[in-house]
C-alpha cells in the first residue's frame, strides 16, 4: 500500500464517520450514458443562426451584430449570450468554431460551487439552479474554459452559461443550436455515440480532419465534442487543460481533512496533557504546603 | 481609570443591562488624529455599499468576468485571514505548550483574530452577488461537500465560535459575572484544540481554493504545494501581526498595560521574532523546493521572474536575516522593521496568487477602482474602532479583576515565577 493510497483509505474511513458525503467526489456516471453535442467545424457556414436561436430560447437579447463581418476578433460568450461564433482564417481557409459551455463530465464548477447550484445533471447537461447561489463566482474562477459569466450591474445577479437547453431537452426536444442549424454541423446525442460518429468522420476522410476530438479527454472529458481540419490551437482552443478531471486537483486536499480533523485534536490533547503535569504536580504540593501549614 | 474591576451586586437581567448601557458611551478624548481622518473614511465607504447594494456589484468595483475575484477576496479575506494567523499560534504555545512567557498577550492577539474573522467574513458578504442565500450551506439547503469554499466557509465559522470562546472570560469579567466565566474558562482548552486544528485546515484551504485555478495562475505561484505553503507562511504571518499591533498597542493603550505585560514586553517579542525566523526559514525551504520541483528556471528571467525573486527574496530571506540578527542583537526596532517586511511579504503573495499572477497575461488585467480601496480601508478603521472599545472596556492589556485572579483554573495563572521556584515540600 503506497502513501497515497495509505491516505485515501485512512480519509474515506474517517471520512465517513465525520463527514459523510464528503468525500464523494462529484461523479457524473448516472445510470444513462450522458447527451452531448458534437461540433463539425468543417461544415460549419459562420451563419450564426445558432447564436440567434439561443438567444430566442433563453430569452437573451437577439445579438444586433449578426450581419457584421466576425472576422478577426475572438469574442467570448457573454452574460447576454451563452454562445458565439468565431472566425479563424488559417492557410486561407476561414473556419467557424461555435463556443458555449463544455459541459464537462466531471465539471470544476460544479464540484466548485458551495451550494451545488452549478449542477451536473444525470443526463449530462451542467445547469445553474438559481434559488441556491449565493453569488460567490467561485465556479468562474474554477472553470477551465472561463465559461459561467455573471451579471454585475444587477442587484440580483445571476450566472450566465449555457445549460444544453436542459428546459428543452426535459420536454424531450433537443438543444436550440443544434435543432436550427442548417447546415447539420451540430448534432445532438448520447456522448458514446457521438464519439462513434466523430471517429467514424475522421476514418472515412482521414485528409480532411486532423486526428483528434478535442473533449474526448479534455479536462477528463466534455459533453461538446469537436472536429476540425487543422490543429485546435489555431482554433484558439485551449490545449493546456490537460486530461485529469479539474475536481481531481483538490480532491487530494479534500482527503486530508478528515484525516487532520481526526488526528490533529488527538495530537493536542495528548501535547496538552503533557505538558500539563508539571503544573498538576506543584499544585499538589501547594495544597500540602497548606494543608502543613494550617496543622 | 479601571471602573470595570466589578460591580460588586450585579442586579441581575437589568443591571447587566445598566451597565452595558453606561459603557456605550464614549471613552477619552473624540478629537484624536485617528478619529478625524476614520471617521469621513467609514462615512464614504458606508456610502459607497449603499451604491453597491442598490446598483450591484459592477457600479463600485472593477471585477470583471475575467476577474471574478479582486481586492475584497484577495486582500481582504485571503490576506486577512493569514494575518490573523497569530491567534491559534499562540493559543497553541500558551495552552497546548503552556508557555507562560506568552500569556500575557493571548488574549489581545485572540481579541484581535476574532475581529479579524468577524470584518473579513463581513468583507465576505459585500463581495457575494446573492448574499441573502449566504445561509444555504450552513442549513443545509444543500452541501455541496466536494468544494473547498464549502469548508473554508464552514471553518470560518466555526472558527468564530471557538474563538468567541476563547475570549469569553474577559467579557464574562468585564460584566462581573463569576460563574459564568468559570463555566467559560473551563471550555477554553476544547475551544483552542478545536480552533488550532480548524485554523490548520482552513488557512491551507484557502490556497487550495486556488488549485483548481490551473493554468490561470503564472507556473511560479501556481503548485499543488499551495495549501502547504499558505499554512506555513500563517504562522510568521500571524506572529509578525501579533509583533506590529503589539508594538502599536503598547504605545497607543500604554495606560491599559498590565505591569506583567509592561516588563515581559520585549521578551516576547524577541521570542516571537525567534519563531518567525524559524518558520520563515521552513517557509523559503519549501518554496526553493517547489521551485526546483517545478523546474521553471527559464521563467526568472522574465518581469514576472523578477516579481517572484523581489517577493521571495526581497521580502522572505531579507526579513528572516533580519529576524535573526534582531533576535541575536535583541535590537526591538531591527524586530520591527522585519516584522513589517514580512507582512508586505505576504500581502505580495496572497496578491499575487489571488489577482496579479492570477491571468497574468491577460491584456487588460484587474486593477482595483478607487472605491474598492476605499471600502477596505473603511473596514479596517471600522475594526480598529471596535478593538479600541473592547481594550478600554474588558481587560485584555491590562490584568483581570482580583476576584477572576484568585483561582487559577487554566485561564489566567497570577502565580509569579519566583515564587514558584520556593514551592518545595521542605520549605515548611
Amino acid at each position: 500500500m503506497d502513501r497515497r493510497s495509505f491516505i485515501k483509505t485512512l480519509g474515506a474511513t474517517g471520512g465517513t464517520a465525520l463527514v459523510g458525503k464528503r468525500l464523494r467526489a462529484e461523479n457524473s456516471s448516472g445510470a444513462d450514458e450522458p447527451v452531448g453535442v458534437l461540433v463539425d467545424t468543417t461544415r460549419c457556414i459562420g451563419c450564426r443562426t445558432c447564436e440567434e436561436a439561443c438567444a430566442e430560447a433563453h430569452g437573451l437579447p437577439v445579438p444586433e451584430d449578426l450581419d457584421e463581418d466576425i472576422e478577426g476578433v475572438v469574442r467570448t460568450t457573454s452574460e447576454k449570450q451563452w454562445t458565439v461564433v468565431n472566425a479563424f482564417t488559417v492557410d486561407d481557409e476561414e473556419i467557424y468554431v461555435k463556443r458555449q459551455c463544455m459541459h464537462c463530465n466531471q465539471p470544476a464548477c460544479a464540484s466548485a460551487c458551495l451550494v451545488k447550484a452549478m449542477y451536473k445533471t444525470e443526463e449530462g447537461p451542467v445547469i445553474w439552479r438559481e434559488d441556491r447561489c449565493m453569488g460567490c463566482r467561485y465556479c468562474m474562477i474554477s472553470c477551465p474554459f472561463d465559461v459561467p459569466k455573471f451579471e454585475y450591474n444587477s442587484t440580483v445577479p445571476r450566472i450566465q452559461k449555457c445549460t444544453m437547453c436542459w428546459e428543452r431537452q426535459q420536454k424531450g426536444e433537443i438543444p436550440a443550436c443544434v435543432e436550427n442549424c442548417p447546415e447539420e454541423a451540430l448534432t445532438f446525442g448520447k456522448r458514446r455515440d457521438l464519439l462513434e460518429i466523430a471517429r467514424r468522420r475522421i476514418y472515412n476522410e482521414p485528409d480532411k480532419y486532423v486526428h483528434h476530438i478535442y473533449g474526448e479527454h479534455e479536462a477528463g472529458g466534455t459533453g461538446y465534442l469537436y472536429l476540425a481540419s487543422v490543429p485546435f490551437e489555431k482554433l484558439g482552443f485551449k490545449t493546456d487543460v490537460g486530461t485529469t478531471p479539474y475536481p481531481e486537483l483538490t480532491k487530494e486536499f479534500l482527503y486530508s481533512v478528515p484525516v487532520v480533523l481526526l488526528l490533529w485534536p488527538a495530537f493536542l490533547l495528548a501535547l496538552s496533557n503533557a505538558t500539563k503535569r508539571e503544573d498538576d504536580h506543584e499544585r499538589k504540593i501547594r495544597e500540602i504546603i497548606n494543608e502543613v501549614g494550617n496543622e | 481609570m479601571n471602573n470595570n474591576t466589578n460591580i460588586s451586586s450585579p442586579g441581575g437581567f437589568r443591571g447587566v443591562l445598566r451597565f452595558v448601557l453606561s459603557e456605550l458611551k464614549p471613552k477619552g478624548k473624540m478629537l484624536t488624529l485617528f478619529n478625524v481622518i476614520s471617521l469621513p473614511v467609514m462615512i464614504l465607504g458606508a456610502a459607497l455599499l449603499v451604491v453597491r447594494f442598490t446598483r450591484g456589484l459592477g457600479s463600485i468595483t472593477n471585477l470583471s468576468q475575467d476577474f471574478p475575484w479582486g481586492l475584497w477576496i484577495g486582500f481582504d479575506v485571503v490576506t486577512g485571514v493569514a494575518f490573523a494567523g497569530g491567534a491559534y499560534v499562540l493559543t497553541f504555545m500558551v495552552y497546548i505548550l503552556r508557555s507562560e512567557k506568552y500569556h500575557p498577550i493571548v488574549r489581545v492577539t485572540i481579541l484581535n483574530g476574532l475581529l479579524a474573522y468577524i470584518f473579513y467574513a463581513g468583507a465576505l458578504l459585500l463581495d457575494l452577488g446573492r448574499p441573502w442565500n449566504v445561509i444555504n450551506p450552513i442549513i443545509g439547503k444543500s452541501f455541496g461537500v466536494s468544494s473547498v469554499l464549502f469548508l473554508v466557509a464552514w471553518h470560518f465559522l466555526l472558527y468564530m465560535l471557538s474563538e468567541l470562546i476563547e475570549f469569553s472570560p474577559a467579557i464574562a469579567e468585564w460584566l462581573g459575572m463569576k460563574r459564568l466565566r468559570k463555566i467559560l474558562s473551563a471550555m477554553t482548552l476544547g475551544a483552542v484544540i478545536f480552533g488550532i486544528t480548524l485554523s490548520t485546515l482552513h488557512q491551507s484551504g484557502l490556497g487550495a481554493l486556488y488549485l483548481m485555478a490551473k493554468g490561470k495562475i503564472h507556473p511560479l505561484w501556481y503548485s499543488e504545494f499551495i495549501p502547504i505553503l499558505f499554512f506555513v507562511s500563517s504562522i510568521f504571518a500571524g506572529l509578525s501581526m501579533v509583533i506590529v499591533e503589539g508594538s502599536i498597542s503598547h504605545k497607543v493603550f500604554s495606560d491599559r498595560l498590565s505591569v506583567r505585560l509592561k516588563r515581559s514586553h520585549d521578551d516576547i517579542l524577541i521570542g516571537l521574532s525567534r519563531i518567525c525566523a524559524g518558520t520563515m526559514f521552513v517557509y523559503l525551504f519549501l518554496k526553493i523546493l517547489v521551485f526546483i520541483h517545478g523546474q521553471h528556471w527559464s521563467l526568472i528571467d522574465t518581469p514576472m521572474g523578477y516579481w517572484f525573486l523581489l517577493e521571495v527574496i526581497g521580502f522572505v530571506l531579507v526579513p528572516c536575516i533580519v529576524f535573526l540578527y534582531a533576535v541575536r542583537k535583541r535590537n526591538l526596532p531591527a524586530v520591527r522593521i522585519a516584522a513589517v517586511m514580512a507582512l508586505i511579504g505576504i500581502i505580495l503573495n496572497r496578491l499575487n496568487v489571488s489577482v496579479i499572477a492570477f491571468k497574468w497575461n491577460a491584456p487588460l488585467h484587474y486593477v482595483p477602482s478607487w472605491m474598492e480601496i476605499e471600502v477596505t480601508l473603511a473596514i479596517i478603521c471600522a475594526e480598529i474602532w471596535v478593538f479600541r472599545w473592547i481594550v478600554n472596556r474588558m481587560p485584555v492589556l491590562n490584568d483581570p479583576p482580583a476576584w477572576a485572579r484568585s483561582r487559577t483554573n487554566g485561564e489566567i495563572k497570577n502565580v509569579p515565577r519566583q515564587k514558584k521556584e520556593v514551592l518545595q515540600p521542605w520549605d515548611t
